[in-house]
């Protein structure tokens, strides 16, 4: 048991209803001080609902919600000086300079960063003057970014931060967490990015229809799935899911065009058995690689449905 | 600076940096001014228009009546000068009978009572008894009296109306959308300031407005101001905070600027008509008035209008200057108890 004060977040039993719709199932979570938790799942699983409620921004439909020893209910002014956070889209006052609007932001909090060094840390100093509409996507983001840092905050939010950005506006943003992390702060992020979440994340939790999946470090919840390697390949004719399904040491099968995606557990056992498998078919090789798994075919391990589909979803 | 000064300099820049909005604060209402102070200048009175049906006595008819300066009278066909008694083009038609002439009017054209009253004057008279003149008619015209004078402080009442009410509920609607309520709800600032940077902000700008208004209501109309152009400026301010007020109360839920912006209306449309913008407000019957009087433009025009036109001070200005007061305080109060952040 970790001692309830070295906890930056603690949740119990959230749950969250629209109407007949139940964006939070039942939610636990127990944040320390100084991680990077990463709140993963596909698009509606629930998680921009789970950490507006840990802002302040919704009211949770049941649930106990703690942050930094704290309650939304009776210390709000106290906890909104204390975190930060930066929302999955907010438009921004576009008639304003990017330094006019760090500025404004800073004057909320009594104890705000120099207006310089928030500029600087999300590496908008050539933009200082620049009016909020000229920005690009990733400037903008970069901006909330500095926004959500005005206060000096003690918990950070950040939901889907890198979500269509450009590398320059990722890697600033990833700094920036690693930052925090080292001066002790807490960080909460959202995010379907599985690099991302394997990067900055010292702990995850994987939910789907608003319930939690799994939950521990990225390499323990990789070691859950029972998967040491994924072999992919593509054959010609096509091989048949139900033919490799039983092959000794295949967790799961799986197709997506040509491509066949096989979880094993021991490479050296299943590898010779696939390939018997194509010859006897009569068929020809056309690609073969295997790699270490990532958290996305843990997704597909718990739910049968990448993570990244739901992006794809939305991004059409 | 504080984040009261932030949030006005805010405000202030945004108003600032759009030219649009610069030209319905400032061109727009002058222009409208323009054109219904153009159009209500005060000329020379228009003789009433009459027609005398054809017939053999008509010439006859037509002779006496022409002798009479107030009437512009002519001949035309029966039909035709049915048709446009009908239409308002004339407003009262002779039909010759013996052994006297008919008069046909309609009820619903004002003039039609005053013609009747000239024709037969005019018809009574005979060359030894020439018609009376016994009261001379001197027409006002004077500054301070005419309809355009009546006018302009009460445009001036609506423009600060409109204004306040569009310049705040749009933007407040439209940060809405784009979830920046949402995001400055997820800071310590401080709402009660947020609210006041809009109405002091907006202050500054309705402040240039009375000016602007007030000089060219002088040079244009040689409308006169008989009271204390820093009562008015006063005056003029309170009336905007208190819209200003009321159209955060009009935003405090809506979503989009469509559904705002009917609310807008609604708010302000009745006023236009009932607060005594083009005409007086006592022209409504008597059961209404207690209602009219407590309407924010009511007070506000009585209040510009007395100040300009009667140059009363501000001290005896209590009652409508507590209705402003209550308009302003009330929507604030629940604003901050009602208005959506997310
Ligand atoms: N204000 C709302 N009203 C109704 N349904 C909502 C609302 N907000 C979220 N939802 C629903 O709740 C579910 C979870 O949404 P969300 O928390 O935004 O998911 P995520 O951020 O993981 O994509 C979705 O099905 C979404 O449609
Ligand atoms: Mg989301």
């Amino acid at each position: 048991m970790t001692p309830p004060d070295e906890l930056a977040i603690e949740v119990k039993g959230l749950v969250k209803r629209f109407g007949d719709v139940v964006a939070v199932d039942g939610i636990d979570l127990e944040i320390r001080r100084g991680e990077c938790m990463g709140l993963l799942g596909p698009n509606g699983a629930g998680k921009t609902t789970t950490v507006e409620i840990l802002e302040g921004l919704q009211e949770p439909t049941s649930g106990h919600v703690r942050l930094l020893g704290l309650d939304w209910k009776k210390d709000a002014t106290k906890l909104r000086q204390r975190i930060g956070l930066t929302l999955q889209e907010t438009r921004l006052v576009d008639q304003l300079t990017v330094e006019e609007t760090v500025r404004m932001f800073a004057s909320f909090y009594p104890r705000s960063l120099p207006i310089e060094e928030l500029i600087g840390m999300v590496q908008l100093g050539e933009k200082r003057q620049a009016r909020v509409g000229k920005l690009s996507g990733g400037q903008r983001q970069r901006l909330a970014l500095a926004l959500g840092l005005a206060g000096d905050p003690d918990l950070l939010f950040l939901d889907e931060p890198t979500t269509g950005l450009d590398p320059q506006s990722r890697r600033a943003l990833w700094d920036v967490v690693a930052e925090l992390k080292s001066r002790g702060r807490t960080v909460v992020l959202t995010t379907h990015y599985m690099d991302e979440a394997e990067v900055l994340c010292d702990r995850l939790v994987i939910i789907d229809r608003g319930r939690v999946m799994s939950r521990g470090t990225p390499q323990d919840i990789v070691a859950s799935l029972g998967v040491e390697q994924v072999i992919e390949l593509e054959a010609e004719p096509a091989l048949d899911l139900e033919r490799l399904r039983p092959l000794p040491a295949v967790v799961s099968a799986q197709r997506h065009a040509d491509r066949v995606t096989l979880r094993v557990k021991e490479l050296h056992v299943a590898l010779p058995s696939v390939l018997r498998e194509v010859e006897e078919a009569g068929g020809r090789l056309r690609h073969l690689s295997t790699r270490r798994p990532t958290l996305d075919d843990v997704f597909i391990g718990l739910t049968g449905r990448s993570l990244r589909e739901g992006a794809e979803e939305k991004a059409a | 600076m504080g984040s009261l000064g932030q949030l006005m300099l805010m405000r202030l820049r945004v108003l600032w940096r759009q030219p649009e909005v610069l030209f319905w604060t400032f061109v727009f209402p002058v222009a409208t001014t323009l054109v219904l102070g153009l159009a209500f200048r005060n000329s020379a009175l228009e003789p009433v228009r009459v027609a005398v049906a054809d017939g053999p006595e008509a010439p006859a008819l037509l002779a006496r009546l022409q002798g009479v300066p107030e009437l512009e009278a002519r001949t035309l066909d029966v039909t035709e000068a049915r048709r446009q008694l009908a239409r308002g083009r004339v407003s009262l038609v002779l039909l010759p009978g013996s052994p006297n002439p008919e008069a046909l009017v309609d009820p619903s054209q004002p003039e039609g009572r005053t013609a009747r009253l000239l024709v037969s004057q005019a018809l009574a008279a005979t060359p030894d008894m020439p018609r009376l003149e016994a009261v001379k008619a001197t027409p006002v015209s004077e500054p301070g009296n005419r309809y355009v004078d009546f006018l302009i402080p009460g445009l001036l009442g609506m423009s600060l109306m409109s204004s306040s009410l569009w310049a705040l509920a749009l933007p407040l609607v439209a940060m809405r959308g784009g979830k920046l309520l949402k995001r400055l709800a997820g800071t310590p600032m401080s709402r009660a300031h947020f609210f006041l940077a809009f109405l002091l902000a907006r202050t500054v700008f309705a402040a240039l407005e009375v000016a602007f208004f007030c000089a060219f209501a002088r040079w244009l109309f040689d409308v006169p101001m008989f009271g204390n152009y820093l009562a008015l400026l006063g005056v003029g301010l309170l009336g905007a905070m208190c819209f200003a007020s009321l159209a955060l109360l009009v935003s405090i839920r809506a979503r989009s600027e469509e559904s705002v912006g009917g609310l807008v209306n609604l708010v302000s449309m009745p006023m236009m008509f009932l607060s005594g913008v083009f005409f007086a407000s006592e022209n409504f019957p008597g059961w209404m008035q207690p209602f009219i009087r407590v309407l924010p433009l009511t007070a506000l025009n009585d209040s510009l209008r007395s100040i300009m036109l009667e140059g009363t001070s501000v001290l005896t200005l209590g009652a409508p200057l507590a209705v402003l007061a209550v308009w302003t305080i009330l929507p604030m109060v629940a604003t901050l108890r009602w208005f959506r952040w997310v």
